[in-house]
């Protein structure tokens, strides 16, 4: 299996991808904003403030998605030392950083009409604030260590440590008293949610992974190519 | 009409705002990703035109190297 994970047999893929992946987002984001923005009806109780949801909340599923997917890479790092999975999980992070910032700043644009407030320290929007912290430590270790080794530990740390995190910010809606609602897309139960709100909601967070798979894509072919710059310097 | 949806009920200028800081975000995240591409490709491209034969010829026995030069200037040196 890790034969798949071997650098040169992964660029060759990643690279041919690379462009296909942009017009393809290219042309998904499109269609979806017009269906978050025109198509998609208002909701009842906060008419057309619920379209800021198309863009908030598919953010901060992809940001907790990259940062678990980066935690397990890094657990599966110390355990069968393969170089490739930091890599991997160090060209993942700035999109998740990204979407964790959007998932805020969306989330507090919304928060004014309908809570009254831009910010409030209620438990869903800290937690997701110390994933953001979780994150910039990750980004600036691998920008502040010079050596492969100890960055590759220090980022995996940070990376297990910080999804402690994750499940707080899945349940704390649950567990404390917040001004966020429950849960209304569920997996196992009825979702809350009209179908046709959540089909779009769906779709618009397809085309938010997309977009985190064309930045992963040219961050991870970038950090190959600085790999190979160095193996042009040792001939 | 098209006032009407834009203005959303009284709720636009959040909506629009909302969905701008996203769609600025992606642009900035694209294009600093891929301008620090292009700074990495071409330094390799710079590196891989000033070998001389014996070097040139390691470097073309990885199949890495040829993709990263397929479709660049040098691709002629394999």
């Amino acid at each position: 299996m890790f034969k798949f994970f071997g650098v040169n047999k992964l660029f060759s893929i990643t690279y041919r991808f690379q462009k296909y992946v942009f017009f393809l987002f290219v042309v998904f984001l499109s269609v979806r904003l017009v269906e978050a923005l025109i198509l998609s009806p208002p909701d009842y109780l906060q008419s057309d403030s619920v379209r800021i949801m198309y863009v908030h909340v598919p953010s901060a599923w992809v940001s907790l998605g990259i940062f678990s997917t980066i935690a397990f890479l890094s657990i599966g790092n110390f355990i069968f030392k393969n170089k490739n999975f930091s890599l991997i999980a160090k060209s993942l992070a700035p999109s998740g950083l990204v979407f964790n910032i959007i998932a805020l700043v969306t989330g507090a644009i919304w928060g004014k009409p309908t809570w009254g407030t831009f910010w409030a320290w209620d438990a869903r929007i800290t937690s997701m604030l110390i994933l953001a912290l979780f994150y910039g430590m990750y980004i600036l270790s691998w920008k502040i260590f010079e050596d492969k080794l100890q960055v590759t530990k220090i980022t995996s740390i940070i990376a297990i440590i910080g999804l402690v995190n994750v499940p707080i910010i899945k349940f704390s809606v649950e567990w404390w008293t917040t001004l966020h609602q429950p849960s209304s897309v569920k997996i196992l139960s009825d979702s809350a949610i009209h179908s046709s709100m959540i089909l779009p909601l769906f779709l618009m967070t397809a085309a938010f992974v997309l977009f985190s798979l064309l930045i992963f894509l040219m961050k991870y072919n970038t950090e190959l190519i600085k790999i190979k710059n160095k193996g042009l310097e040792r001939l | 009409m098209i006032i009407d949806k834009l203005l959303m009920n009284g709720y636009g200028i959040f909506v629009w705002s909302a969905f701008a800081f996203t769609m600025i975000n992606f642009t900035f995240l694209y294009f600093v990703t891929k301008f620090t591409f292009e700074k990495e490709k071409n330094k390799f491209v710079l590196k891989y035109g000033s070998l001389n034969p014996e070097q040139s010829k390691a470097a073309k026995g990885q199949a890495t190297n040829r993709e990263i030069i397929s479709g660049t200037t040098v691709k002629s040196k394999i």
